[in-house]
């Protein structure tokens, strides 16, 4: 059953992206093709090798699951695509594009966005304020158009715009009652909520998850794989997700990446990887 | 029975409301804390030296008040680094000090000694404030691309290279472009330790309300406003330099409002949140496509600004600079944090209070006790020594201990500030007014759209 409606929605989301290409230039350029291609990429801290030779890549339009045992490099090949990390080796290509050591924010900038497996919440900033942050290239970024009268009614007249986009989500999010709390008095899971809702705000073409749903009530979080879902037919969004609920990887991931011991030991669809002997040797185990 | 509770319950709930009306408005707070810091200097020049003579009680709460505007305005623009974007500069007497001698080297007259190159007034203030925040973006540039403590180690450095240099024989004059055919040569000077006169200063303007010539009220004649006013402060006992420094006073306390304004406007804006964004963790801002060190790098240079314009104030009142005084000195930093400090990182009002309380308590209050004691009691000659002073505690003649330290009163008046501090690291880290969250945003967050709330 899984099969089918895995096969289905990849389908869908091909015809998606593809009817989505015609009205809007943005995916344009963006059919067919991966979105990340990550290349032989190395990092290691002082001698302990964190990621060994990774090489794998993404579709667009995608939910791609990444997998593997703690300590194998996932947290860490995120870093890395991100320029979090200064990386050791290899390349990391976005749509086409190299970039590779480009700093966290033009990464960024160009529409990959990542979450961090231990949430980074904005502690002494309301919810509200964290997301308000997300959105990119704001009016009223600048020091003039923050100071100068002139430009301040259209700074507010932009904010207004935007606090109903971020109360919409923190509704979707089921946060709202949070929404003047300050984000640092958030439960575990309130965090890993703000944290993707606010990765959703920049407005991303590609969002790298790290264990997002840690502490998430199992109702909410079909509720916000559904959006995902929706996220990827309607915008062509691609996800990659690190995650260790193998249930949630075989129902959701059309495409599995297994990471062990800083490598790629094993890649394809869910089912495949899920019977790969070296898989289970490695890391599932009994588990399946 | 069961009413008396609930009685109590609604009594405590008008005061408290009664309370969050008077103090959760930002003016009426300043404005009562300023009050009773009044209160208190009026009853100390009573019980003083000069008792109950109103020229003195005005002469000191003008001082009061020109210390407070003074510190004001400095933690003002330190909370701006510090305590919203959480850049630790602890070189701000550096870039009070350049603010002031580019502003002196822009306005002095050619001819004086030092030379200056004699232009305008605004356009001295205006290039110090300039100069101040690009020798800050200088410094900043390398240091911010790093962790925050370097910009630390950086700054202060910075201050004290600058202070030092000011002081150096070798830069007393010295003449730019000496040998360029096509430009004149330009002389200029930082006076090493004499220090610059300045003749054009910004308490010039302010003295041409009362003066017909302010460079020298002595022999010039009164303006029609000064002839009332220093007329009516004689006959009420005031001495006329106190009037023309209370009319200064009133200008830097204009000033105080004006950055208040500016910080408020910077914080409740997509700008200030990115700053706090900064402060609180910047690989986020980072992750969210924000380039953070542009961020950091204005907001730099506009608090440097601010830092050489207080720089400028601070000195214009005497018409005279010189870098050997304490106002340039690591010290004067440290007093502004203790301001901040006091008032509470992150809060403009904050800031205003911190320098109210600085001023008023722990800068200027110690110096009148010492004052008041001396004149009430007659302890006469004080031990030199401390073991001397606490020798006496032994034999319990209180009077030479009491003696010693009103005689060193300035001095202790540190391990009064040291004690401060950690009363409030113990008790209260955030200060007065740090725990209050200022708006990141130019409207109201909460009102929600949809019509759930009431917009
Ligand atoms: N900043 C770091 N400094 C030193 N070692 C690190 C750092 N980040 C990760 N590591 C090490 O790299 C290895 C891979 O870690 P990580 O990428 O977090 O694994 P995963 O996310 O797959 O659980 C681990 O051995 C971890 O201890
Ligand atoms: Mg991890």
């Amino acid at each position: 059953m899984s099969d089918d409606a895995t096969a289905a929605r990849a389908a869908a989301a091909d015809a998606a992206a593809d009817a989505n290409a015609d009205e809007t230039g943005d995916v344009d350029a963006r059919t067919g093709g991966p979105a990340l291609e990550v290349e032989d990429l190395r990092k290691s801290f002082a001698g302990l090798v964190a990621v060994d030779g990774a090489t794998f890549s993404v579709e667009q339009g995608s939910l791609t699951g990444l997998i593997g045992p703690n300590g194998a490099g996932k947290s860490t090949t995120f870093n890395c695509i991100t320029g979090v990390h200064d990386v050791d080796g290899g390349t990391v290509r976005f749509f086409g594009e190299d970039v590779t050591g480009l700093r966290t924010n033009r990464v960024a900038e160009r529409g990959l966005v990542r979450t961090f497996q231990i949430a980074r919440e904005l502690e002494e900033m309301t919810v509200l304020e964290n997301l308000m942050l997300a959105p990119g290239d704001q009016r009223g970024e600048t020091l003039a158009q923050a100071v100068l009268p002139g430009f301040r009614d259209a700074v507010r007249d932009r904010e207004r715009a935007l606090r109903e986009e971020v109360w919409e989500t923190l509704e979707l999010f089921e946060i709202d009652h949070l929404a003047d709390e300050q984000a640092g008095n958030l439960s575990g899971g309130q965090r890993k909520l703000l944290e993707l809702s606010r990765a959703l705000l920049t407005d991303p073409d590609m969002l790298l998850l790290d264990e997002p749903f840690a502490g998430v009530n199992p109702t909410l979080e079909e509720k916000l794989l559904d959006r995902i879902h929706a996220l990827q037919r309607e915008r062509g969004l691609t996800f990659l997700l690190v995650e260790h609920d193998m249930d949630l990887i075989m129902n959701h991931c059309e495409h599995v990446i297994v990471m062990h011991q800083g490598q790629v030991l094993a890649e394809g669809p869910p089912e495949a990887v899920r019977d790969d002997e070296q898989v289970i040797d490695a890391y599932l185990g009994e588990e399946i | 029975m069961s009413d008396g509770p609930g009685a109590l319950d609604g009594v405590r709930r008008r005061w408290d409301a009664a309370a969050t009306r008077v103090f959760g408005n930002d003016p009426l707070l300043v404005a009562a804390v300023m009050l009773g810091i009044y209160v208190l200097f009026t009853a100390m020049t009573l019980v003083g030296p000069s008792g109950g003579d109103l020229g003195a009680i005005v002469s000191n709460l003008q001082a009061v008040t020109f210390w407070t505007a003074l510190y004001a305005m400095m933690a003002l623009a330190l909370n701006l680094h510090w305590g919203y974007t959480g850049l630790f500069n602890i070189g701000v007497a550096g870039f009070m000090a350049v603010g002031v001698y580019a502003f002196a080297a822009l306005t002095v007259p050619p001819s004086a000694s030092p030379p200056g190159l004699g232009l305008p007034l605004v356009v001295g203030i205006a290039g110090g404030m300039l100069a101040a925040a690009f020798v800050g973006v200088l410094t900043a540039l390398p240091a911010l691309r790093l962790r925050a403590d370097y910009l630390a180690i950086v700054t202060v450095a910075l201050s004290e290279i600058i202070r030092r240099s000011l002081l150096s024989p070798e830069l007393e004059e010295f003449t730019l472009f000496s040998n360029l055919g096509f430009v004149p040569d330009v002389t200029l000077g930082s006076g090493a330790g004499r220090g610059i006169n300045m003749p054009t200063n910004p308490s010039i303007p302010v003295k041409s309300v009362l003066y017909t010539d302010p460079g020298n009220p002595a022999a010039g004649g009164r303006t029609v406003v000064g002839k009332a006013v220093l007329g009516a402060a004689e006959s009420a006992g005031v001495r006329e330099t106190v009037v023309s420094q209370f009319a200064y006073t009133l200008v830097l306390v204009a000033v105080v409002v004006l950055f208040y304004w500016l910080l408020v406007r910077v914080g409740n804006s997509p700008f200030g949140r990115v700053l706090k964004a900064i402060r609180e963790d910047e690989l986020v801002a980072n992750s969210l496509g924000k380039d953070t060190r542009v961020f950091k790098i204005k907001v730099f240079a506009l608090g440097c600004a601010l830092m050489g314009l207080g720089g400028i104030l601070w000195e214009a009142q005497r018409g005279f600079t010189d870098a050997s005084v304490t106002t340039f000195r690591p010290l004067q930093t440290f007093y502004i944090f203790v301001a901040l400090i006091i008032g509470g990182a992150g809060s403009n009002t904050g800031s205003v209070l911190g320098g109210a309380l600085f001023a008023g308590l722990l800068f200027q209050g110690p110096l009148f006790v010492r004052r008041i004691v001396a004149h009430l009691l007659n302890l006469g000659d004080p031990p030199s020594t401390f073991v001397g002073a606490a020798a006496g505690l032994f034999s319990l003649e209180l009077g030479g201990f009491l003696a010693y330290t009103v005689n060193n009163i300035s001095e202790l008046r540190f391990v009064f500030l040291g004690l401060v501090l950690i009363y409030l690291m113990q008790r209260r880290p955030t200060g007065l007014l740090g725990h209050r969250k200022e708006a990141a945003a130019s409207v109201d967050l909460m009102e929600r759209p949809g019509g759930e709330s009431d917009e």
